[in-house]
């Protein structure tokens, strides 16, 4: 245990921990565009940054380990000054577009911009001027929305594991892109959704089909039914209609989806999905209960296995159903009919 | 192939012998040729730094030979060596005994220095270098003014020995401190020995290198590396370039000695690209000294593995920095890193890693053989040593100069550096490149040292010294300086990647004559907070530039936001140009102005129409009676 002085208060907390955890678990809110406790410190939007005792210059909490009789403030002068300087900056290279953005009432820029009273960027000059990629099926990439927090990067590498993305120029010009500039399309990005998961502004948004607004929407946290790991999903609800799917942190997926579970849901509200059994009749299909159907999938098991043997059976089955679906299916197979001739779609 | 002590001293004993007129230069005049020991009657010394290189080194060396032989003189040398420092007059030769400096010689002129100097031994006056000429008297080149207050260590064989030649390196007890720390001292000793020589790393920060090794040498692992980082990027610098050109060996010995003393047996040597000669360079070096068992395994018999890999640098200012250096070497895209963990804890691939500057590793071997007290017994207390600086700009001497901490910056600038051409005034200087700052002359008596610097706003840096007359303009000085850090920015964190560019913008504003004085705040304010909350050295002293040039010039650029008129006359935007009575109306002016804004009848005083002028200067050159300034 560490004893730290936070804005004149003595805490006692775990040490090795840095600042930031710390602050966090005490309560005082630090902000921060690039942190997320599942990446390496990146230590790159110069938000968190606060005064440490001893210290020349502003330091990052999100990378400056607890030491035994730190002094620290965390909203000072100095320090506000620095956040509403890095806001200004970012804010003065951003679109000003609030209004329609998609990210509205979700976006941590915003949301900073108002905590510290920024009302606008005050430097004028240069701006950012991108091409919008809109080439990937699931997602759109606005560079000029971009803060270069590095985050998607970062997930994509470090947890993601595909690289499809990297920091490509320098200096004011940097720019988040595919090999070569070509465009996400061209990459070899999976369109797991977990870079757009955690983008903090509007520069990666999920292509919506119907539209809504951060505020309208209601979060119901189910667990995705694409297969067995159980990955916990929260479905973003509006009305009565699923709009739209995030990732929840915790086990197993602690925030990370794949392609599926994140933009697989339009199923949920598609006229031609099946809502109850279908029995042929006279050429024609009919709804039928489950009870008709079960009767008549055991009529036709028993029938045909004595007239023809087990060998006559063969199974597919569909990567839609979870796991456990696909055991149970297999079992009936082996166990009940009989045979090995079972096997399973394994795509999408 | 295994080398003891005895191999390297009989080839010491050997080489010097084809070395000893050259060594007059080292021992500053002090002859001590035993003529008997003497192989060669006659040595030409051609520089072969980076400036006489490209001006023809090489083909200088050739031609000599030919008409030496064509002579038939069969006791003269002829050799290449490292920079002699001053640029500003190369090629440069020397010729021995007596060293007699000749400068700028073209290829043309070697048949006549063979005929006359080394035929007849008549010095060729006409090539004589400026200062080796004193009310007609001849001073040898230990005596011009440039060398006389100069004290080489870092440099110590640049200029003297032949940079391909490994055994020229021993001759001057090179190699001898490696074999004598790793047979005669402990890890601990050397460290020791580092310590109490309070050397400074010469990059800039200086950090005591013996407290860095120490750091690495208590942390416990696996695999240790030692890093030599020569990515020297500042404008105008090129100390380190210059060492790895000149002397690659005193780099490569140093780093196995700092790879024995924290128990490392691998270096990188981080050099950028764009210096291929020194990277050629370096490369036959380490070749040699593997050849030689002076690199690989059980160096001198003893259990000490070291081996040096080159990784080339692809031009990033930033990547001199060391974490985002070590980013580079590991394949990564070159971005500063939190900083989380010390290098000498954490470093190359996570393992404890030693960063050294070029400059500061080629002090290395003297402190071992010679000792501590040595190292201290030069430059100050706080700064003990020498610092090499490259002078540019407005002064007469530009190139290389090496002298002890301390030394003023009035002595470097006017004793050595010859003071300020064409009769102008001396305005300031910058020091320590885009990270310095801009010096007033009221402080040129501030000795050179790393504290007394920062006291004054600049910094000590790598060791670059820009000279500035009264023709510029402080503002764009600025401006020039945080061009280049706006380009160079790797773009990580907000601060210096939109930050810098703001200051920048404003900057140019402001030389365009349209700032305001509300800008002058909003400079004072954003450089503030981009030195206090930068992720890295670059962005932390992005601001020096402006901060110093504000503080020591502030009237320039309130001249600038509230006059709209530059005092230097530098700014092309703020200048008006006028026509005086002294116009002969010849109508030049008028027929060559591009913008066709001059008006007046032949044998008529002209006129300029202000509103229309483009500010090129054309009319001001074409002049044939000076009639038109600028104000």
């Amino acid at each position: 245990m560490a004893e730290i002085t936070i804005n004149a208060k003595k805490y006692q907390v775990n040490s090795g921990i840095t600042i930031l955890e710390a602050c966090n678990r005490l309560g005082i809110s630090i902000p921060t565009l690039c942190h997320d406790d599942r990446l390496e410190p990146y230590a790159a939007c110069r938000l968190c940054v606060v005064e440490v005792k001893g210290k020349k210059n502003l330091q990052t909490s999100c990378s400056t380990k607890i030491r035994d009789g730190m002094v620290v403030e965390t909203h000072n002068k100095r320090v506000i000054n620095a956040r509403k300087e890095v806001l200004d900056l970012l804010f003065s290279n951003h679109p000003e577009d609030c209004l329609t953005c998609e990210k509205a009432g979700g976006c941590k820029l915003q949301d900073y911009c108002y905590e510290y009273g920024v009302e606008e960027g005050t430097y004028v000059g240069e701006k950012k001027d991108y091409h919008i990629d809109d080439s990937n099926p699931f997602y759109t990439y606005d560079p000029n929305k971009c803060i270069l927090c590095g985050k998607c990067v970062r997930v994509c590498d470090e947890l993601q594991c595909t690289n499809a993305i990297g920091l490509g120029n320098r200096g004011f010009d940097s720019k988040v892109v595919t090999p070569f500039d070509l465009g996400l399309a061209t990459s070899n990005c999976v369109s797991c959704g977990n870079c757009v998961a955690v983008c903090p502004v509007g520069a990666l948004t999920p292509k919506k089909k119907e539209k809504y607004r951060t505020w309208e929407i209601r979060k119901v946290k189910t667990t995705c039914s694409y297969c067995g790991v159980g990955c916990q999903i929260e479905l973003l609800v509006k009305g009565d209609k699923v709009v739209g799917v995030e990732p929840a942190r915790g086990t197993p997926n602690d925030g990370l989806l794949c392609v599926k579970g994140r933009f697989g849901y339009s199923f949920i509200n598609h006229s031609d999905r099946l809502k109850a059994p279908l029995i042929k009749r006279n050429g024609e299909f009919e709804e039928a209960t489950w009870e008709e159907a079960y009767d008549l999938i055991i009529d036709k098991i028993s029938e045909i296995k004595e007239e023809y043997g087990s060998e006559s059976f063969a199974g597919l089955t569909s990567a839609r159903c979870t796991n456990e679906e696909n055991y149970l299916f297999q079992k009936m197979f082996r166990a009940l009919i009989g045979t090995n001739n079972v096997d399973h779609c394994a795509r999408l | 192939m295994m080398i003891t002590i005895e191999m390297l001293n009989e080839i010491k004993k050997k080489t010097l012998k084809t070395m000893t007129l050259r060594l007059e230069k080292k021992n500053n005049g002090i002859s001590s040729i035993n003529k008997e020991n003497v192989s060669d009657k006659k040595h030409v010394l051609i520089c072969g730094g980076p400036g006489c290189h490209s001006s023809g080194a090489d083909e200088l060396k050739k031609r000599f030979e030919q008409k030496i032989d064509k002579e038939e003189l069969t006791d003269v040398n002829v050799s290449i060596a490292g920079c002699f420092g001053l640029c500003e007059s190369g090629p440069n030769i020397e010729i021995y005994p007596g060293g007699t400096f000749y400068s700028q010689v073209k290829i043309d002129d070697v048949d006549e220095i063979v005929e006359k100097h080394l035929c007849r031994d008549e010095v060729v006056e006409r090539l004589l270098n400026e200062g080796a000429i004193k009310e007609e008297n001849i001073k040898p080149v230990f005596e011009v003014d440039f060398y006389k207050k100069q004290e080489k260590i870092a440099l110590r064989n640049c200029g003297i020995i032949d940079y391909n030649s490994i055994d020229e390196y021993i001759a001057l007890d090179g190699y001898q401190a490696l074999a004598k720390a790793l047979t005669e001292m402990t890890q601990e000793e050397v460290i020791d020995i580092m310590k109490k020589s309070n050397l400074r790393g010469r990059g800039g920060a200086g950090f005591p290198t013996g407290r860095k090794w120490e750091t690495a040498f208590k942390y416990e692992a696996d695999k240790k590396y030692v890093i030599c980082n020569a990515d020297e990027g500042d404008p105008g610098a090129f100390m380190d370039r210059s060492i790895l050109e000149g002397d690659p060996h005193s780099v490569l010995e140093a780093m196995a000695i700092c790879g024995y003393a924290i128990g490392s047996d691998q270096g990188y040597i981080y050099v950028r690209a764009e210096y291929p000669v020194a990277v050629q360079r370096l490369k036959t070096a380490i070749k040699k000294a593997k050849e030689k068992g002076l690199l690989g395994e059980n160096i001198f018999g003893t259990e000490f593995n070291f081996n040096i890999e080159i990784r080339l640098g692809a031009g990033a200012f930033v990547c001199g920095e060391g974490t985002a250096l070590m980013e580079s070497i590991e394949g990564k895209r070159g971005m500063p890193r939190p900083k989380i963990n010390r290098t000498a804890h954490k470093g190359l691939w996570g393992k404890p890693t030693i960063i050294n500057n070029v400059e500061t590793l080629a002090n290395v071997p003297p402190i071992i053989t010679k000792g501590a007290k040595w190292l201290k017994s030069i430059g100050t207390e706080d700064s003990p040593g020498t610092k090499v600086f490259a002078l540019g700009g407005k002064i007469k001497n530009t190139g290389l100069v090496e002298v002890p901490m301390g030394t003023t910056l009035r002595e470097i600038i006017f004793d050595i550096g010859g003071g300020i051409p064409n009769g102008k005034k001396f305005k300031a200087v910058q020091t320590g490149g885009p990270s310095g700052g801009c010096i007033p002359e009221e402080f040129l008596d501030t000795p050179v040292d790393f504290a007394s610097l920062g006291k004054i706003g600049s910094i000590m840096g790598s060791g670059g010294m820009i000279v500035l007359d009264d023709t510029d303009c402080m503002v764009d000085i600025a401006r020039f300086f945080l061009d280049f850090t706006v380009d160079e920015s790797c773009g990580k964190c907000v601060p210096c990647r939109e930050g810098t560019k703001r200051m920048l913008e404003i900057l140019e504003r402001i030389t365009k004559g349209k700032g305001t004085p509300e800008d002058l705040d909003r400079l004072e304010s954003l450089s503030e907070a981009i030195t206090d909350s930068s992720l890295c050295g670059l962005g932390q002293t992005a601001s020096n530039p402006v901060k110093s040039t504000m503080k020591y010039f502030r009237h320039e650029y309130e001249a600038h936001v509230k006059e709209i008129r530059c005092p230097a006359g530098s700014c092309q935007e703020l200048l008006q140009f006028f026509i005086t009575d002294k116009c002969v109306g010849c109508t030049k002016c008028a027929n060559n102005c591009p913008a066709s804004c001059i008006s007046g009848n032949l044998k008529e005083r002209h006129v300029i129409d202000t509103e229309q002028c483009i500010k090129c200067g054309t009319c001001m050159e074409v002049c044939p009676v000076g009639a038109v300034i600028k104000k």
